[in-house]
Parts: C-alpha cells; sequence; structure tokens
C-alpha cells in the first residue's frame, strides 16, 4: 500500500519535472535571439526533459522489459541528441552564420533587438 | 499523471511548431523538427501507457532512430545539394 502511493507520488514528481522542463525548452526555443542559443533552449528539453519524463515512466511500469525498452530509449537519445545538436552547429557556422554576441558593435541595448524574423 | 505529460509535451509541440513556421534560417527550422521529433517520441510512450498498451514503445524506438537519420539527410542536402555526395569540401580542406 505505501509502496503504490511512494511510486505514485514519484512518477508525478518525475513526469510533472520533465514536463516543466520540456516547456521551458520549447519556450527558449521561440524566445533565444539567433540559432546557436535556440540550440542551447533545446538541449534542456532534449536532455533533462526526456529523462525526468522516461525515469517517471520507469517508476510506473515496474520491472519489466517496458522498463528496458524505456532505457534503450533515454540511452538513444542521450546519445544522439548532442550528436544531432553538434552536427547542426557545424553546418551552421560553415554556413556562414555569426552567433550574436552581446558586446556586439552593430547590436544595440537589448540583443532580442537585433533580430526581428 | 500520464495525461498532465502528455499536455505538457503538446503545448512543447506547439511552440516548437511555431518556431518551425517562422524560423528566419534553415537551421532554424531544422532545430525546430528535431525538437518536434523528441516531443513525438515522449507523445508516443506517454499515450501507450496512458491507454495501457506499452506496445507503443516500440514506435516511439523506431522514430527515434528515424528522427537522428532524417536530420542528418536534410542537413546534408542543404549543405552539398545531393545525398549521393562523398563529403569532401574544399573550405574544410583549406582550413
Amino acid at each position: 500500500m505505501i509502496l503504490e502511493l511512494l511510486r505514485d507520488v514519484l512518477g508525478w514528481v518525475l513526469i510533472g519535472g520533465g514536463g516543466i522542463f520540456v516547456v521551458i525548452g520549447a519556450v527558449g526555443l521561440n524566445r533565444m535571439p539567433d540559432v546557436f542559443t535556440r540550440m542551447h533552449a533545446t538541449s534542456v528539453s532534449d536532455t533533462f526533459g526526456t529523462g525526468l519524463m522516461l525515469a517517471g515512466m520507469m517508476v510506473q511500469a515496474g520491472l519489466s522489459l517496458v522498463t528496458a525498452k524505456l532505457l534503450f530509449l533515454l540511452l538513444f537519445l542521450w546519445f544522439t541528441g548532442p550528436v544531432v545538436t553538434h552536427a547542426l552547429a557545424r553546418a551552421a557556422m560553415l554556413a556562414g552564420l555569426k552567433p550574436v554576441v552581446v558586446d556586439d558593435p552593430s547590436v544595440e541595448g537589448d540583443v532580442a533587438k537585433g533580430e526581428k524574423s | 499523471m500520464f495525461f498532465a505529460g502528455l499536455l505538457a509535451v503538446l503545448v512543447a509541440l506547439g511552440l516548437a511548431v511555431a518556431r518551425a513556421l517562422r524560423g528566419p534560417t534553415t537551421f532554424d527550422r531544422l532545430i525546430a523538427a528535431n525538437s518536434i521529433g523528441t516531443g513525438a517520441i515522449l507523445l508516443l510512450a506517454l499515450f501507450g501507457f496512458l491507454t495501457e498498451r506499452p506496445e507503443f514503445l516500440d514506435i516511439a524506438l523506431a522514430y527515434a532512430l528515424l528522427n537522428l537519420v532524417g536530420t542528418f539527410a536534410v542537413l546534408k542536402f542543404f549543405r552539398y545539394g545531393a545525398l549521393g555526395h562523398e563529403g569532401i569540401d574544399e573550405e574544410e580542406e583549406n582550413a
């Protein structure tokens, strides 16, 4: 009985925390000023949001094949996320995009004002 | 709890779609596409748990593999203009 309660509380905490991180990452994707900072924002949701959510599902699933599948999914996401981000950043740099820096003389005041899409 | 997680992932997916439609460069759209893919994986897993059919996890795994390959394919296509290019670039050799 107490174990069930503990499992439910842990599941709520982990899945709720993961949901918060996923939404924060998506908000950052919209709010950040240039490509590189947007990548930084999505890496939060890619590693921590998915990690917490899948951990919560593992707690709910108990010890079974489902947990093994979730573990594989988690490991796969954690290995491929940085690889994709690295490839994207490299391609963006080679395509000639420059990161926005705060003390760039062409950007006055608020960094977000420098780029209006 | 799975429904709460599902709602959070759906909100995140909506925001990522907004960035994909708005994004000024190709790379912005690609970042958004990659994050949509991650969101879809989470959505599939959560939906499987919500309907008590965890077999959806197999689809989620397949989607994770496709997401990686798809992003690299699009990156390569926009870099070289063809997927069959050997990948040797003059800029890189000189650098």
